[in-house]
């Protein structure tokens, strides 16, 4: 990549197909992996609806989140009364271990100071002194879904969190961004307990998002961390900081408890990963367990046999920031080249980035990058400019509404990079095959250059194909 | 201004529940006050575009910050035949600087990109809460544009905090009364021109209904607005007769344009056989009552014959199968009810309904046609549809995608009656399709193996493996 593009913003002024989803989704999504807990949106009730809508069919599963219901008068004259009834209303119909409350774009136009309505809150209702509860300000109109994540996940280590006089030696923190899906987070701890350690995870939504079949119906979220539990990470001997949206809820809670950070930008690619299982190792003092062992082996294997198919290729990516910079950093490592990677908001990991473009913006200008790429990785929303240009889409992030499974995708680990590098593979591998559409393929020379080509573009024979 | 828009429409003399009313009752609307931490439901923005979306080929622009449309672009199952431009999502993504510097000029910016880049017949532009209370003036930014790029831009002043959704179902119809319907003149008009108000074409309903006017001669002039195009839904002060199909949500179109253009309208439904039949026989006397050939007539009840006998030989096979089988309705609307005459007929027992949305007309007709033993519950708590669920009271649950985790978590079949829906239900094909769909999900053999206990939770009746 001898040229790198980068251009902080798109001049134009309306945003056409949005990449962008607002703060406070991605706070509700934060308070979802905190157990018996029901987010809360203080603005006008639509905000709720949309948000929820995006959940249940992103996740298939119910979605508790409330709102405030803010209408005309409130919204002008101050807000505080809705909350209050809102709190009260849900503490006595529901009774959840925690209330999580993100502001809108309604309550912050207006300016409503969350601080203060928190001490009021506490002051005026002291029967509820059990319930925790969050605040966390995500203006619509500023940042975007993994600033909100992080801004709730920080709210809640400022909240909760408190420093602990004893350590539990075996028991480590997670700090996991938002763009862990539960199954992510789940072959974590399959992997931080393959070596004796105990890990809470904040938030943890893979007890909450991973197709729980209740007992009885809650509108609470059924699973995830509990709230004893995150008051008691001031215990561990280490947090996992996992991106870079989690690093001001890290800095919080290492300023606040003492337990050192290990910071990872990503956990997807062999090296990424053969710095947790280092880390892992040295924290436990355990060897590398055989499972894990093999594990590697089996993705050293599999970058092998793959990465005939990923050399050159031309991919555009857009995801949000930090997801973004896992994909592309490891389609890098697989050779392939990433010739547009494309944020909905403007943050530091973007400087990170390897790409011939990177920029913010949405899935028109996604649209106008991909022209000539191999392959478009976003969300489901890429659908319609991927069909318009006739180029295949790989489905990753959120919303993800058109694939079963979509909450429970893995791509961290040796485990997790192995099943994306045979996802994206086998994509560029089907294309190639593809005989029945090129019946000329097979006559004449392979061509090399790969590129837009009609031809069989196999790599050498290396396909398994008689051809060459 | 809205305000007076806002009295207006709550004081609508097309409305029996709304001239049941005390003046004071009046005043305060149509919608019952949200309880905050207890409400659920779009707000109006979400009603607006629920009734203008389906023109598909306008622009739809949203005035807002990125959270009311980038949370939810793409997620209607509305189809067209043609233009997919109602699909693209444009919004001017509001930042914390046009907060606080006005974003009147960026709208401006906005409609005029679209316009030079995709050329639509015209672009609605739709107001937010948060630049309602920055106050931009949308409706001059339009007039402005209109004059200075030569195309219709149609503000639709519905910003979410002003109600629910059944009232920005309103202010919608409002905007096509003042700003779109009458402006348009066809190329030629017939004695058999209708209108059709409140038809959304989802998952293509309309189709099934449309071969079947054809057929009678009967020529749809415009329809508000499923599968619509501008320039048809402009046109539609020249319909002979107008159809309103979700009757209350958009009565004032109806009772308008029957004040300004002397069209008739009357309330009729897709949904059931009798009612579809009912619908093609009102639609075809009043066509003839103004002037249209009496020959209609007895076209109309040629199709409803030959449609009625074809509709109740292909019911016939599903009899057997659904006897005894119990359904519970969990739906607010009228227009599920037609249905149920329909699934009777076919052999299903409706349990009951909720009766929440339900005005107190419906309630009285729904207790004339099924009798005192009918249950119909106001506020059943999604607990208690559990608890009817999980205890077997019912073999299956008909209602919106919402409440589908209710079903699915008891693991008791659900099916989709609501907007999100898949499948068309409406005229006298889409009855079929309805019992089809219920039939498949009825006898679908997971259900006795999800209830299955779990191998830890029943001691084996013999041992496996044949220890001594």
């Amino acid at each position: 990549m001898s040229h790198i593009q980068r251009f902080p913003s798109a001049a134009k002024a309306a945003s056409t197909n949005p990449l962008k989803m607002s703060q406070p989704l991605g706070a509700a999504l934060a308070y979802l992996g905190i157990d018996r807990c029901l987010p809360l949106f203080h603005g006008s009730q639509g905000c709720t609806a949309f948000g929820l809508v995006l959940l249940v069919r992103h996740f298939r599963e119910a979605i508790p989140l409330q709102t405030t219901a803010m209408d005309q008068v409130s919204t002008i004259l101050g807000g505080y009364e809705n909350l209050e009834q809102a709190l009260r209303t849900i503490v006595e119909r529901n009774s959840p271990a925690m209330i999580g409350v993100a502001t809108t774009g309604v309550t912050e136009t207006k300016g409503e100071d969350m601080g203060g309505q928190f001490t009021l809150f506490r002051q005026r209702n002291p029967d509820m002194a059990d319930t925790a509860l969050v605040f966390a300000n995500t203006p619509d109109f500023t940042g975007g879904f993994e600033d909100g994540f992080g801004a709730a996940v920080t709210a809640i280590v400022d909240r909760l969190v408190e420093p602990s006089p004893t350590m539990v030696k075996t028991q480590i923190n997670v700090l996991a961004g938002c763009h862990l899906s539960p199954g992510d987070v789940e072959e974590l701890r399959d992997l931080i307990e393959s070596f004796g350690l105990s890990p809470i995870f904040l938030p943890d939504l893979s007890l909450s998002m991973c197709g729980r079949q209740p007992s009885d119906f809650t509108a609470t979220s059924l699973g995830g961390v509990t709230v004893d539990q995150i008051r008691s990470m001031g215990a561990s001997v280490a947090t996992l900081v996992i991106g870079e949206h989690m690093r001001i809820a890290g800095n919080a809670l290492e300023l606040k408890t003492d337990v050192p950070g290990h910071f990872f930008s990503r956990l997807t690619g062999l090296e990424a990963s053969d710095k947790l299982i280092r880390l892992l190792a040295e924290l436990s003092g355990q060897p590398v367990p055989a499972k894990i062992r093999r594990q590697r082996d089996s993705l050293v294997d599999a970058m092998l046999d793959g990465h005939f198919f990923f050399s050159r290729k031309r991919i555009a990516v857009a995801l949000e920031p930090d997801l973004l910079y896992a994909v592309t950093s490891f389609l890098a490592d697989m050779g392939a080249e990433v010739v547009a990677a494309v944020s909905p908001t403007q943050t530091l990991v973007l400087e990170k980035l390897k790409a011939a473009t990177v920029m913010v913006g949405d899935h028109s200008d996604v649209e106008t990058l991909a022209r000539d790429a191999d392959l478009i990785i976003s969300n489901s929303h890429g659908r319609q400019g991927a069909a318009r240009l006739g180029v295949p889409l790989h489905r990753m992030g959120l919303p993800m509404f058109d694939r079963l499974g979509a909450g429970l995708t893995v791509h961290v680990g040796y485990r997790g990079t192995r099943n994306l590098l045979f996802a994206v593979g086998n994509l560029f591998l089907s294309a190639e095959m593809d005989h029945d559409h090129h019946p000329a393929a097979h006559h004449g020379d392979h061509k090399t250059d790969g590129h837009k080509t009609e031809g069989h573009a196999c790599g050498g024979g290396s396909c398994g194909c008689s051809a060459g | 201004m809205l305000q007076d828009k806002i009295q207006d429409v709550f004081n609508e003399p097309g409305c029996a529940t709304n001239q049941s009313k005390s003046a004071k009752d009046k005043k305060k609307g149509c919608t019952k006050s949200l309880k905050p931490g207890a409400a659920a439901g779009g707000c109006a923005y979400d009603g607006a575009m629920i009734v203008l979306q389906p023109i598909a080929d306008a622009a739809h622009l949203v005035h807002g910050p990125i959270a009311c449309l980038g949370n939810a672009w793409d997620n209607r199952g509305t189809k067209s035949s043609g233009s997919q431009l109602y699909r693209t999502g444009f919004t001017t993504d509001l930042s914390e600087l046009d907060v606080i510097n006005g974003g009147e000029k960026k709208l401006f910016r906005a409609i005029k990109e679209i316009i030079q880049q995709y050329d639509p017949p015209a672009v609605f532009v739709y107001q937010t809460c948060v630049p309602a209370m920055t106050g931009d003036d949308i409706a001059a930014v339009c007039k402005f544009a209109t004059q200075k790029l030569g195309k219709p831009v149609i503000p639709v002043d519905a910003p979410g905090f002003v109600g629910s959704k059944n009232l920005g179902n309103k202010l919608a119809g409002e905007a096509l009364l003042d700003h779109v319907i009458g402006t348009v003149e066809p190329e030629y008009t017939t004695p058999t021109d209708v209108c059709i108000i409140g038809e959304y074409n989802l998952a293509g309903e309309l189709w099934l209904v449309k071969p079947l006017l054809d057929e009678i001669g009967i020529r749809l002039l415009s329809c508000i607005s499923g599968d619509g195009r501008y320039n048809q839904v402009a046109q539609a002060h020249r319909a002979r007769v107008t159809m309103m199909v979700c009757s209350q949500a958009l009565v004032n179109v109806g009772r308008k344009m029957e004040e300004r253009y002397g069209i008739p309208y009357f309330e009729g439904s897709f949904y059931g056989v009798s009612d579809m039949s009912d619908t093609l026989r009102t639609m075809t006397r009043m066509l003839v009552e103004r002037g249209a050939d009496k020959s209609l007539i007895d076209r109309a009840e040629g199709v409803i014959a030959r449609e009625e006998s074809r509709v109740w030989r292909r019911l016939e096979p599903y009899k057997p199968r659904f006897d005894g089988k119990r359904v519970l309705l969990f739906t607010g609307g009228v227009k599920s009810w037609s249905m149920v005459s329909a699934l009777e007929g076919a052999g299903l027992t409706i349990l009951g309904t909720s009766t929440k949305k339900s005005t107190k007309e419906d309630k009285e007709r729904i207790k004339k046609m099924k009798g005192d033993e009918f249950h119909q519950w106001d506020d059943l708590k999604p607990r208690d549809i559990y608890k009817m669920l999980a205890t077997s009271e019912a073999d299956i649950m008909m209602s919106g995608g919402r409440s589908q985790f209710i079903s699915l978590k008891a693991k008791v079949p659900w099916l989709d009656i609501n907007q999100e829906r898949h499948h068309a239900y409406a005229g006298y094909d889409g009855i079929v399709n309805l019992c089809e769909e219920i039939d498949k999900t009825l006898s679908n053999p997971i259900w006795r193996q999800v209830r299955l206990p779990a191998p830890w939770d029943t001691p084996a009746a013999a041992p496996l493996l044949a220890a001594e």
